[in-house]
């Protein structure tokens, strides 16, 4: 399946290695990520402090112009899925928003209809490429590494379509499928603290802590996240929260696509894995097999 | 002469966009504030604010810490028995606030804010290294040295811009945005 695929700001500078790493997996799959032409942020959440109709036409010209290429959208990052799936919602409900936004889309030649889906990277895994067909491609099996799934908030919150926003599993079935354990620990849909890492850090660091602390506790060797936010707020500040609370986290924050790869033999340079804060190698270094 | 709407009107109107329910429907329950992962750095939690709100106490609200402790997670929402979007209506007090410039001294969201927007419609993107000046020298010079090596190592990393990127079709851009709002940035 071909699939129009939008980065977004992060993945292009802190969360490379994402999307060099969900690129490379994708391919592997047989998944076509067309990057999208000339894509604008999608206006994170300090766009709807401003405004929320601005907010809404930035997220509509990148939905206009996967319309004009007849793809579905694809997104990596949390925020920027959600910020596209709610427009693309809104828009197709509301007919004066969405005839008010067309007017002004037009000045860029571009026109919403609402014909294409919005998708996050990790429903194009499980809906195109499937378990069994992943399961088939993993050369190196992490059998016992044991991994805390992090959702996070926005690729479930608020509800638009996902069924289980409460207690999901798909990035548990994901993390089993690379031959790693999933384990359970209670606060996996909790939020990272998103932008409040600069405009309220104490309270992001300690909202962090408590996330790092219940993984840790419940036995976690490394994290696996879905969103460029989670990722560096969880992986960059923990030397920060060590010194803030006395505490030692050195726990390596992945993204699902690098876990994932990573079993599938791709070399660990090509998934960028080494451009962490905590290195990962000594824990990896029990499964190098690669393909 | 109109008369002049009160508080809880005013914040219905803010939320005029999305079809939640009005906050008139709260029973206050507190399920909001029991989902809320910021609530203990809160003054005022998610429930006590729409009490204020109905309680017509505009600036107890406005000037509140509560409002940008809100990350956008969601729980509240998603948990409401009476379906109120509360992060909708944390939103809209968000702008409410930086439109009137009422905010409390010190806050650094409403900056970032601004200042996030102003630079997406300049560029059409987002750039990290810009927006560090909002918070930079906000948290003492411990946090300016904890802020500085971070940025030393994500460019030792590779994983941080020294120049930002622009959308190409950067005029036609802006003329869509000045379509729905004019924002003070020459074509």
């Amino acid at each position: 399946m071909r699939y129009s695929y939008f980065p977004g700001c992060s993945l292009e500078t802190v969360a490379r290695s994402y999307d060099v790493s969900a690129r490379i997996t994708a391919g592997k799959l047989g998944v076509e990520l067309t990057e999208l032409d000339d894509w604008n942020c999608c206006g994170a959440t300090a766009y709807f402090h401003i405004d929320e109709i601005l907010a809404l036409t930035l997220c509509a010209r990148n939905l206009a112009m996967a319309e004009k290429m007849e793809l579905d959208i694809v997104a990596p990052c949390s925020a920027c899925y959600k910020n596209m799936l709610e427009t693309s919602i809104r828009l197709k409900k509301d007919e004066e928003l969405r005839d008010h936004i067309n007017l002004a889309l037009k000045e860029d030649g571009l026109h919403f209809d609402g014909q294409g889906r919005v998708l996050h990277l990790i429903d194009v895994f499980m809906e195109d490429a499937e378990l069994r067909k992943m399961r088939k491609l993993v050369v190196n099996p992490l059998k016992g590494l044991r991994v805390a799934p992090y959702y996070g908030c926005q690729i479930l919150r608020p509800k638009m379509g996902r069924e289980n926003i409460e207690n999901p599993d798909f990035l548990e079935n994901l993390i089993a499928t690379s031959g790693a354990e999933a384990i359970d620990y209670p606060l996996k849909t909790q939020c990272c603290g998103g932008s409040l890492i600069a405009t309220k850090n104490p309270v992001a660091l300690k909202m962090v802590q408590n996330l790092l602390k219940c993984a840790t506790d419940n036995g976690a060797d490394l994290m696996v996240t879905t969103c460029p936010l989670c990722q560096i707020n969880l992986e960059c500040y923990q030397k920060q929260i060590n010194r803030k609370y006395g505490t030692q986290f050195s726990l390596p924050v992945f993204y699902f696509t690098q876990l994932l790869g990573f079993a599938f033999g791709i070399p660990k340079e090509d998934l960028l894995i080494g451009s962490e804060m905590n290195s990962p190698e000594q824990l990896l270094a029990q499964f190098v097999k690669e393909a | 002469m109109a008369e002049k709407p009160d508080f809880q009107k005013e914040v219905a109107t803010l939320m005029s966009v999305m079809d939640g329910n009005p906050i008139d429907v709260c029973i206050q329950c507190g399920t909001c504030s029991g989902s809320c992962p910021a609530a203990d750095y809160m003054d005022y939690s998610p429930r006590e604010i729409i009490a204020l709100i109905r309680a017509d106490l505009r600036d107890k609200v406005l000037y509140s810490d509560t409002i940008w402790c809100c990350s956008s997670c969601y729980y509240c929402t998603v948990r409401c028995p009476k379906n109120i979007k509360i992060t909708e209506m944390m939103y809209a007090l968000k702008r409410y606030c930086i439109w009137k410039h009422k905010h409390k001294k010190g806050a650094i969201g409403p900056d970032f804010s601004r200042k996030f927007v102003k630079m997406v419609v300049k560029t059409g993107k987002s750039y990290e290294p810009g927006l560090a000046p909002t918070f930079m020298f906000k948290y003492g010079i411990r946090g300016m040295i904890d802020n500085m090596s971070m940025g030393m190592s994500l460019l030792q990393k590779k994983r941080m811009a020294i120049v930002p990127k622009a959308v190409k079709r950067i005029k036609a851009f802006r003329r869509v945005l000045n379509r729905i709002i004019p924002v003070g940035v020459e074509q």
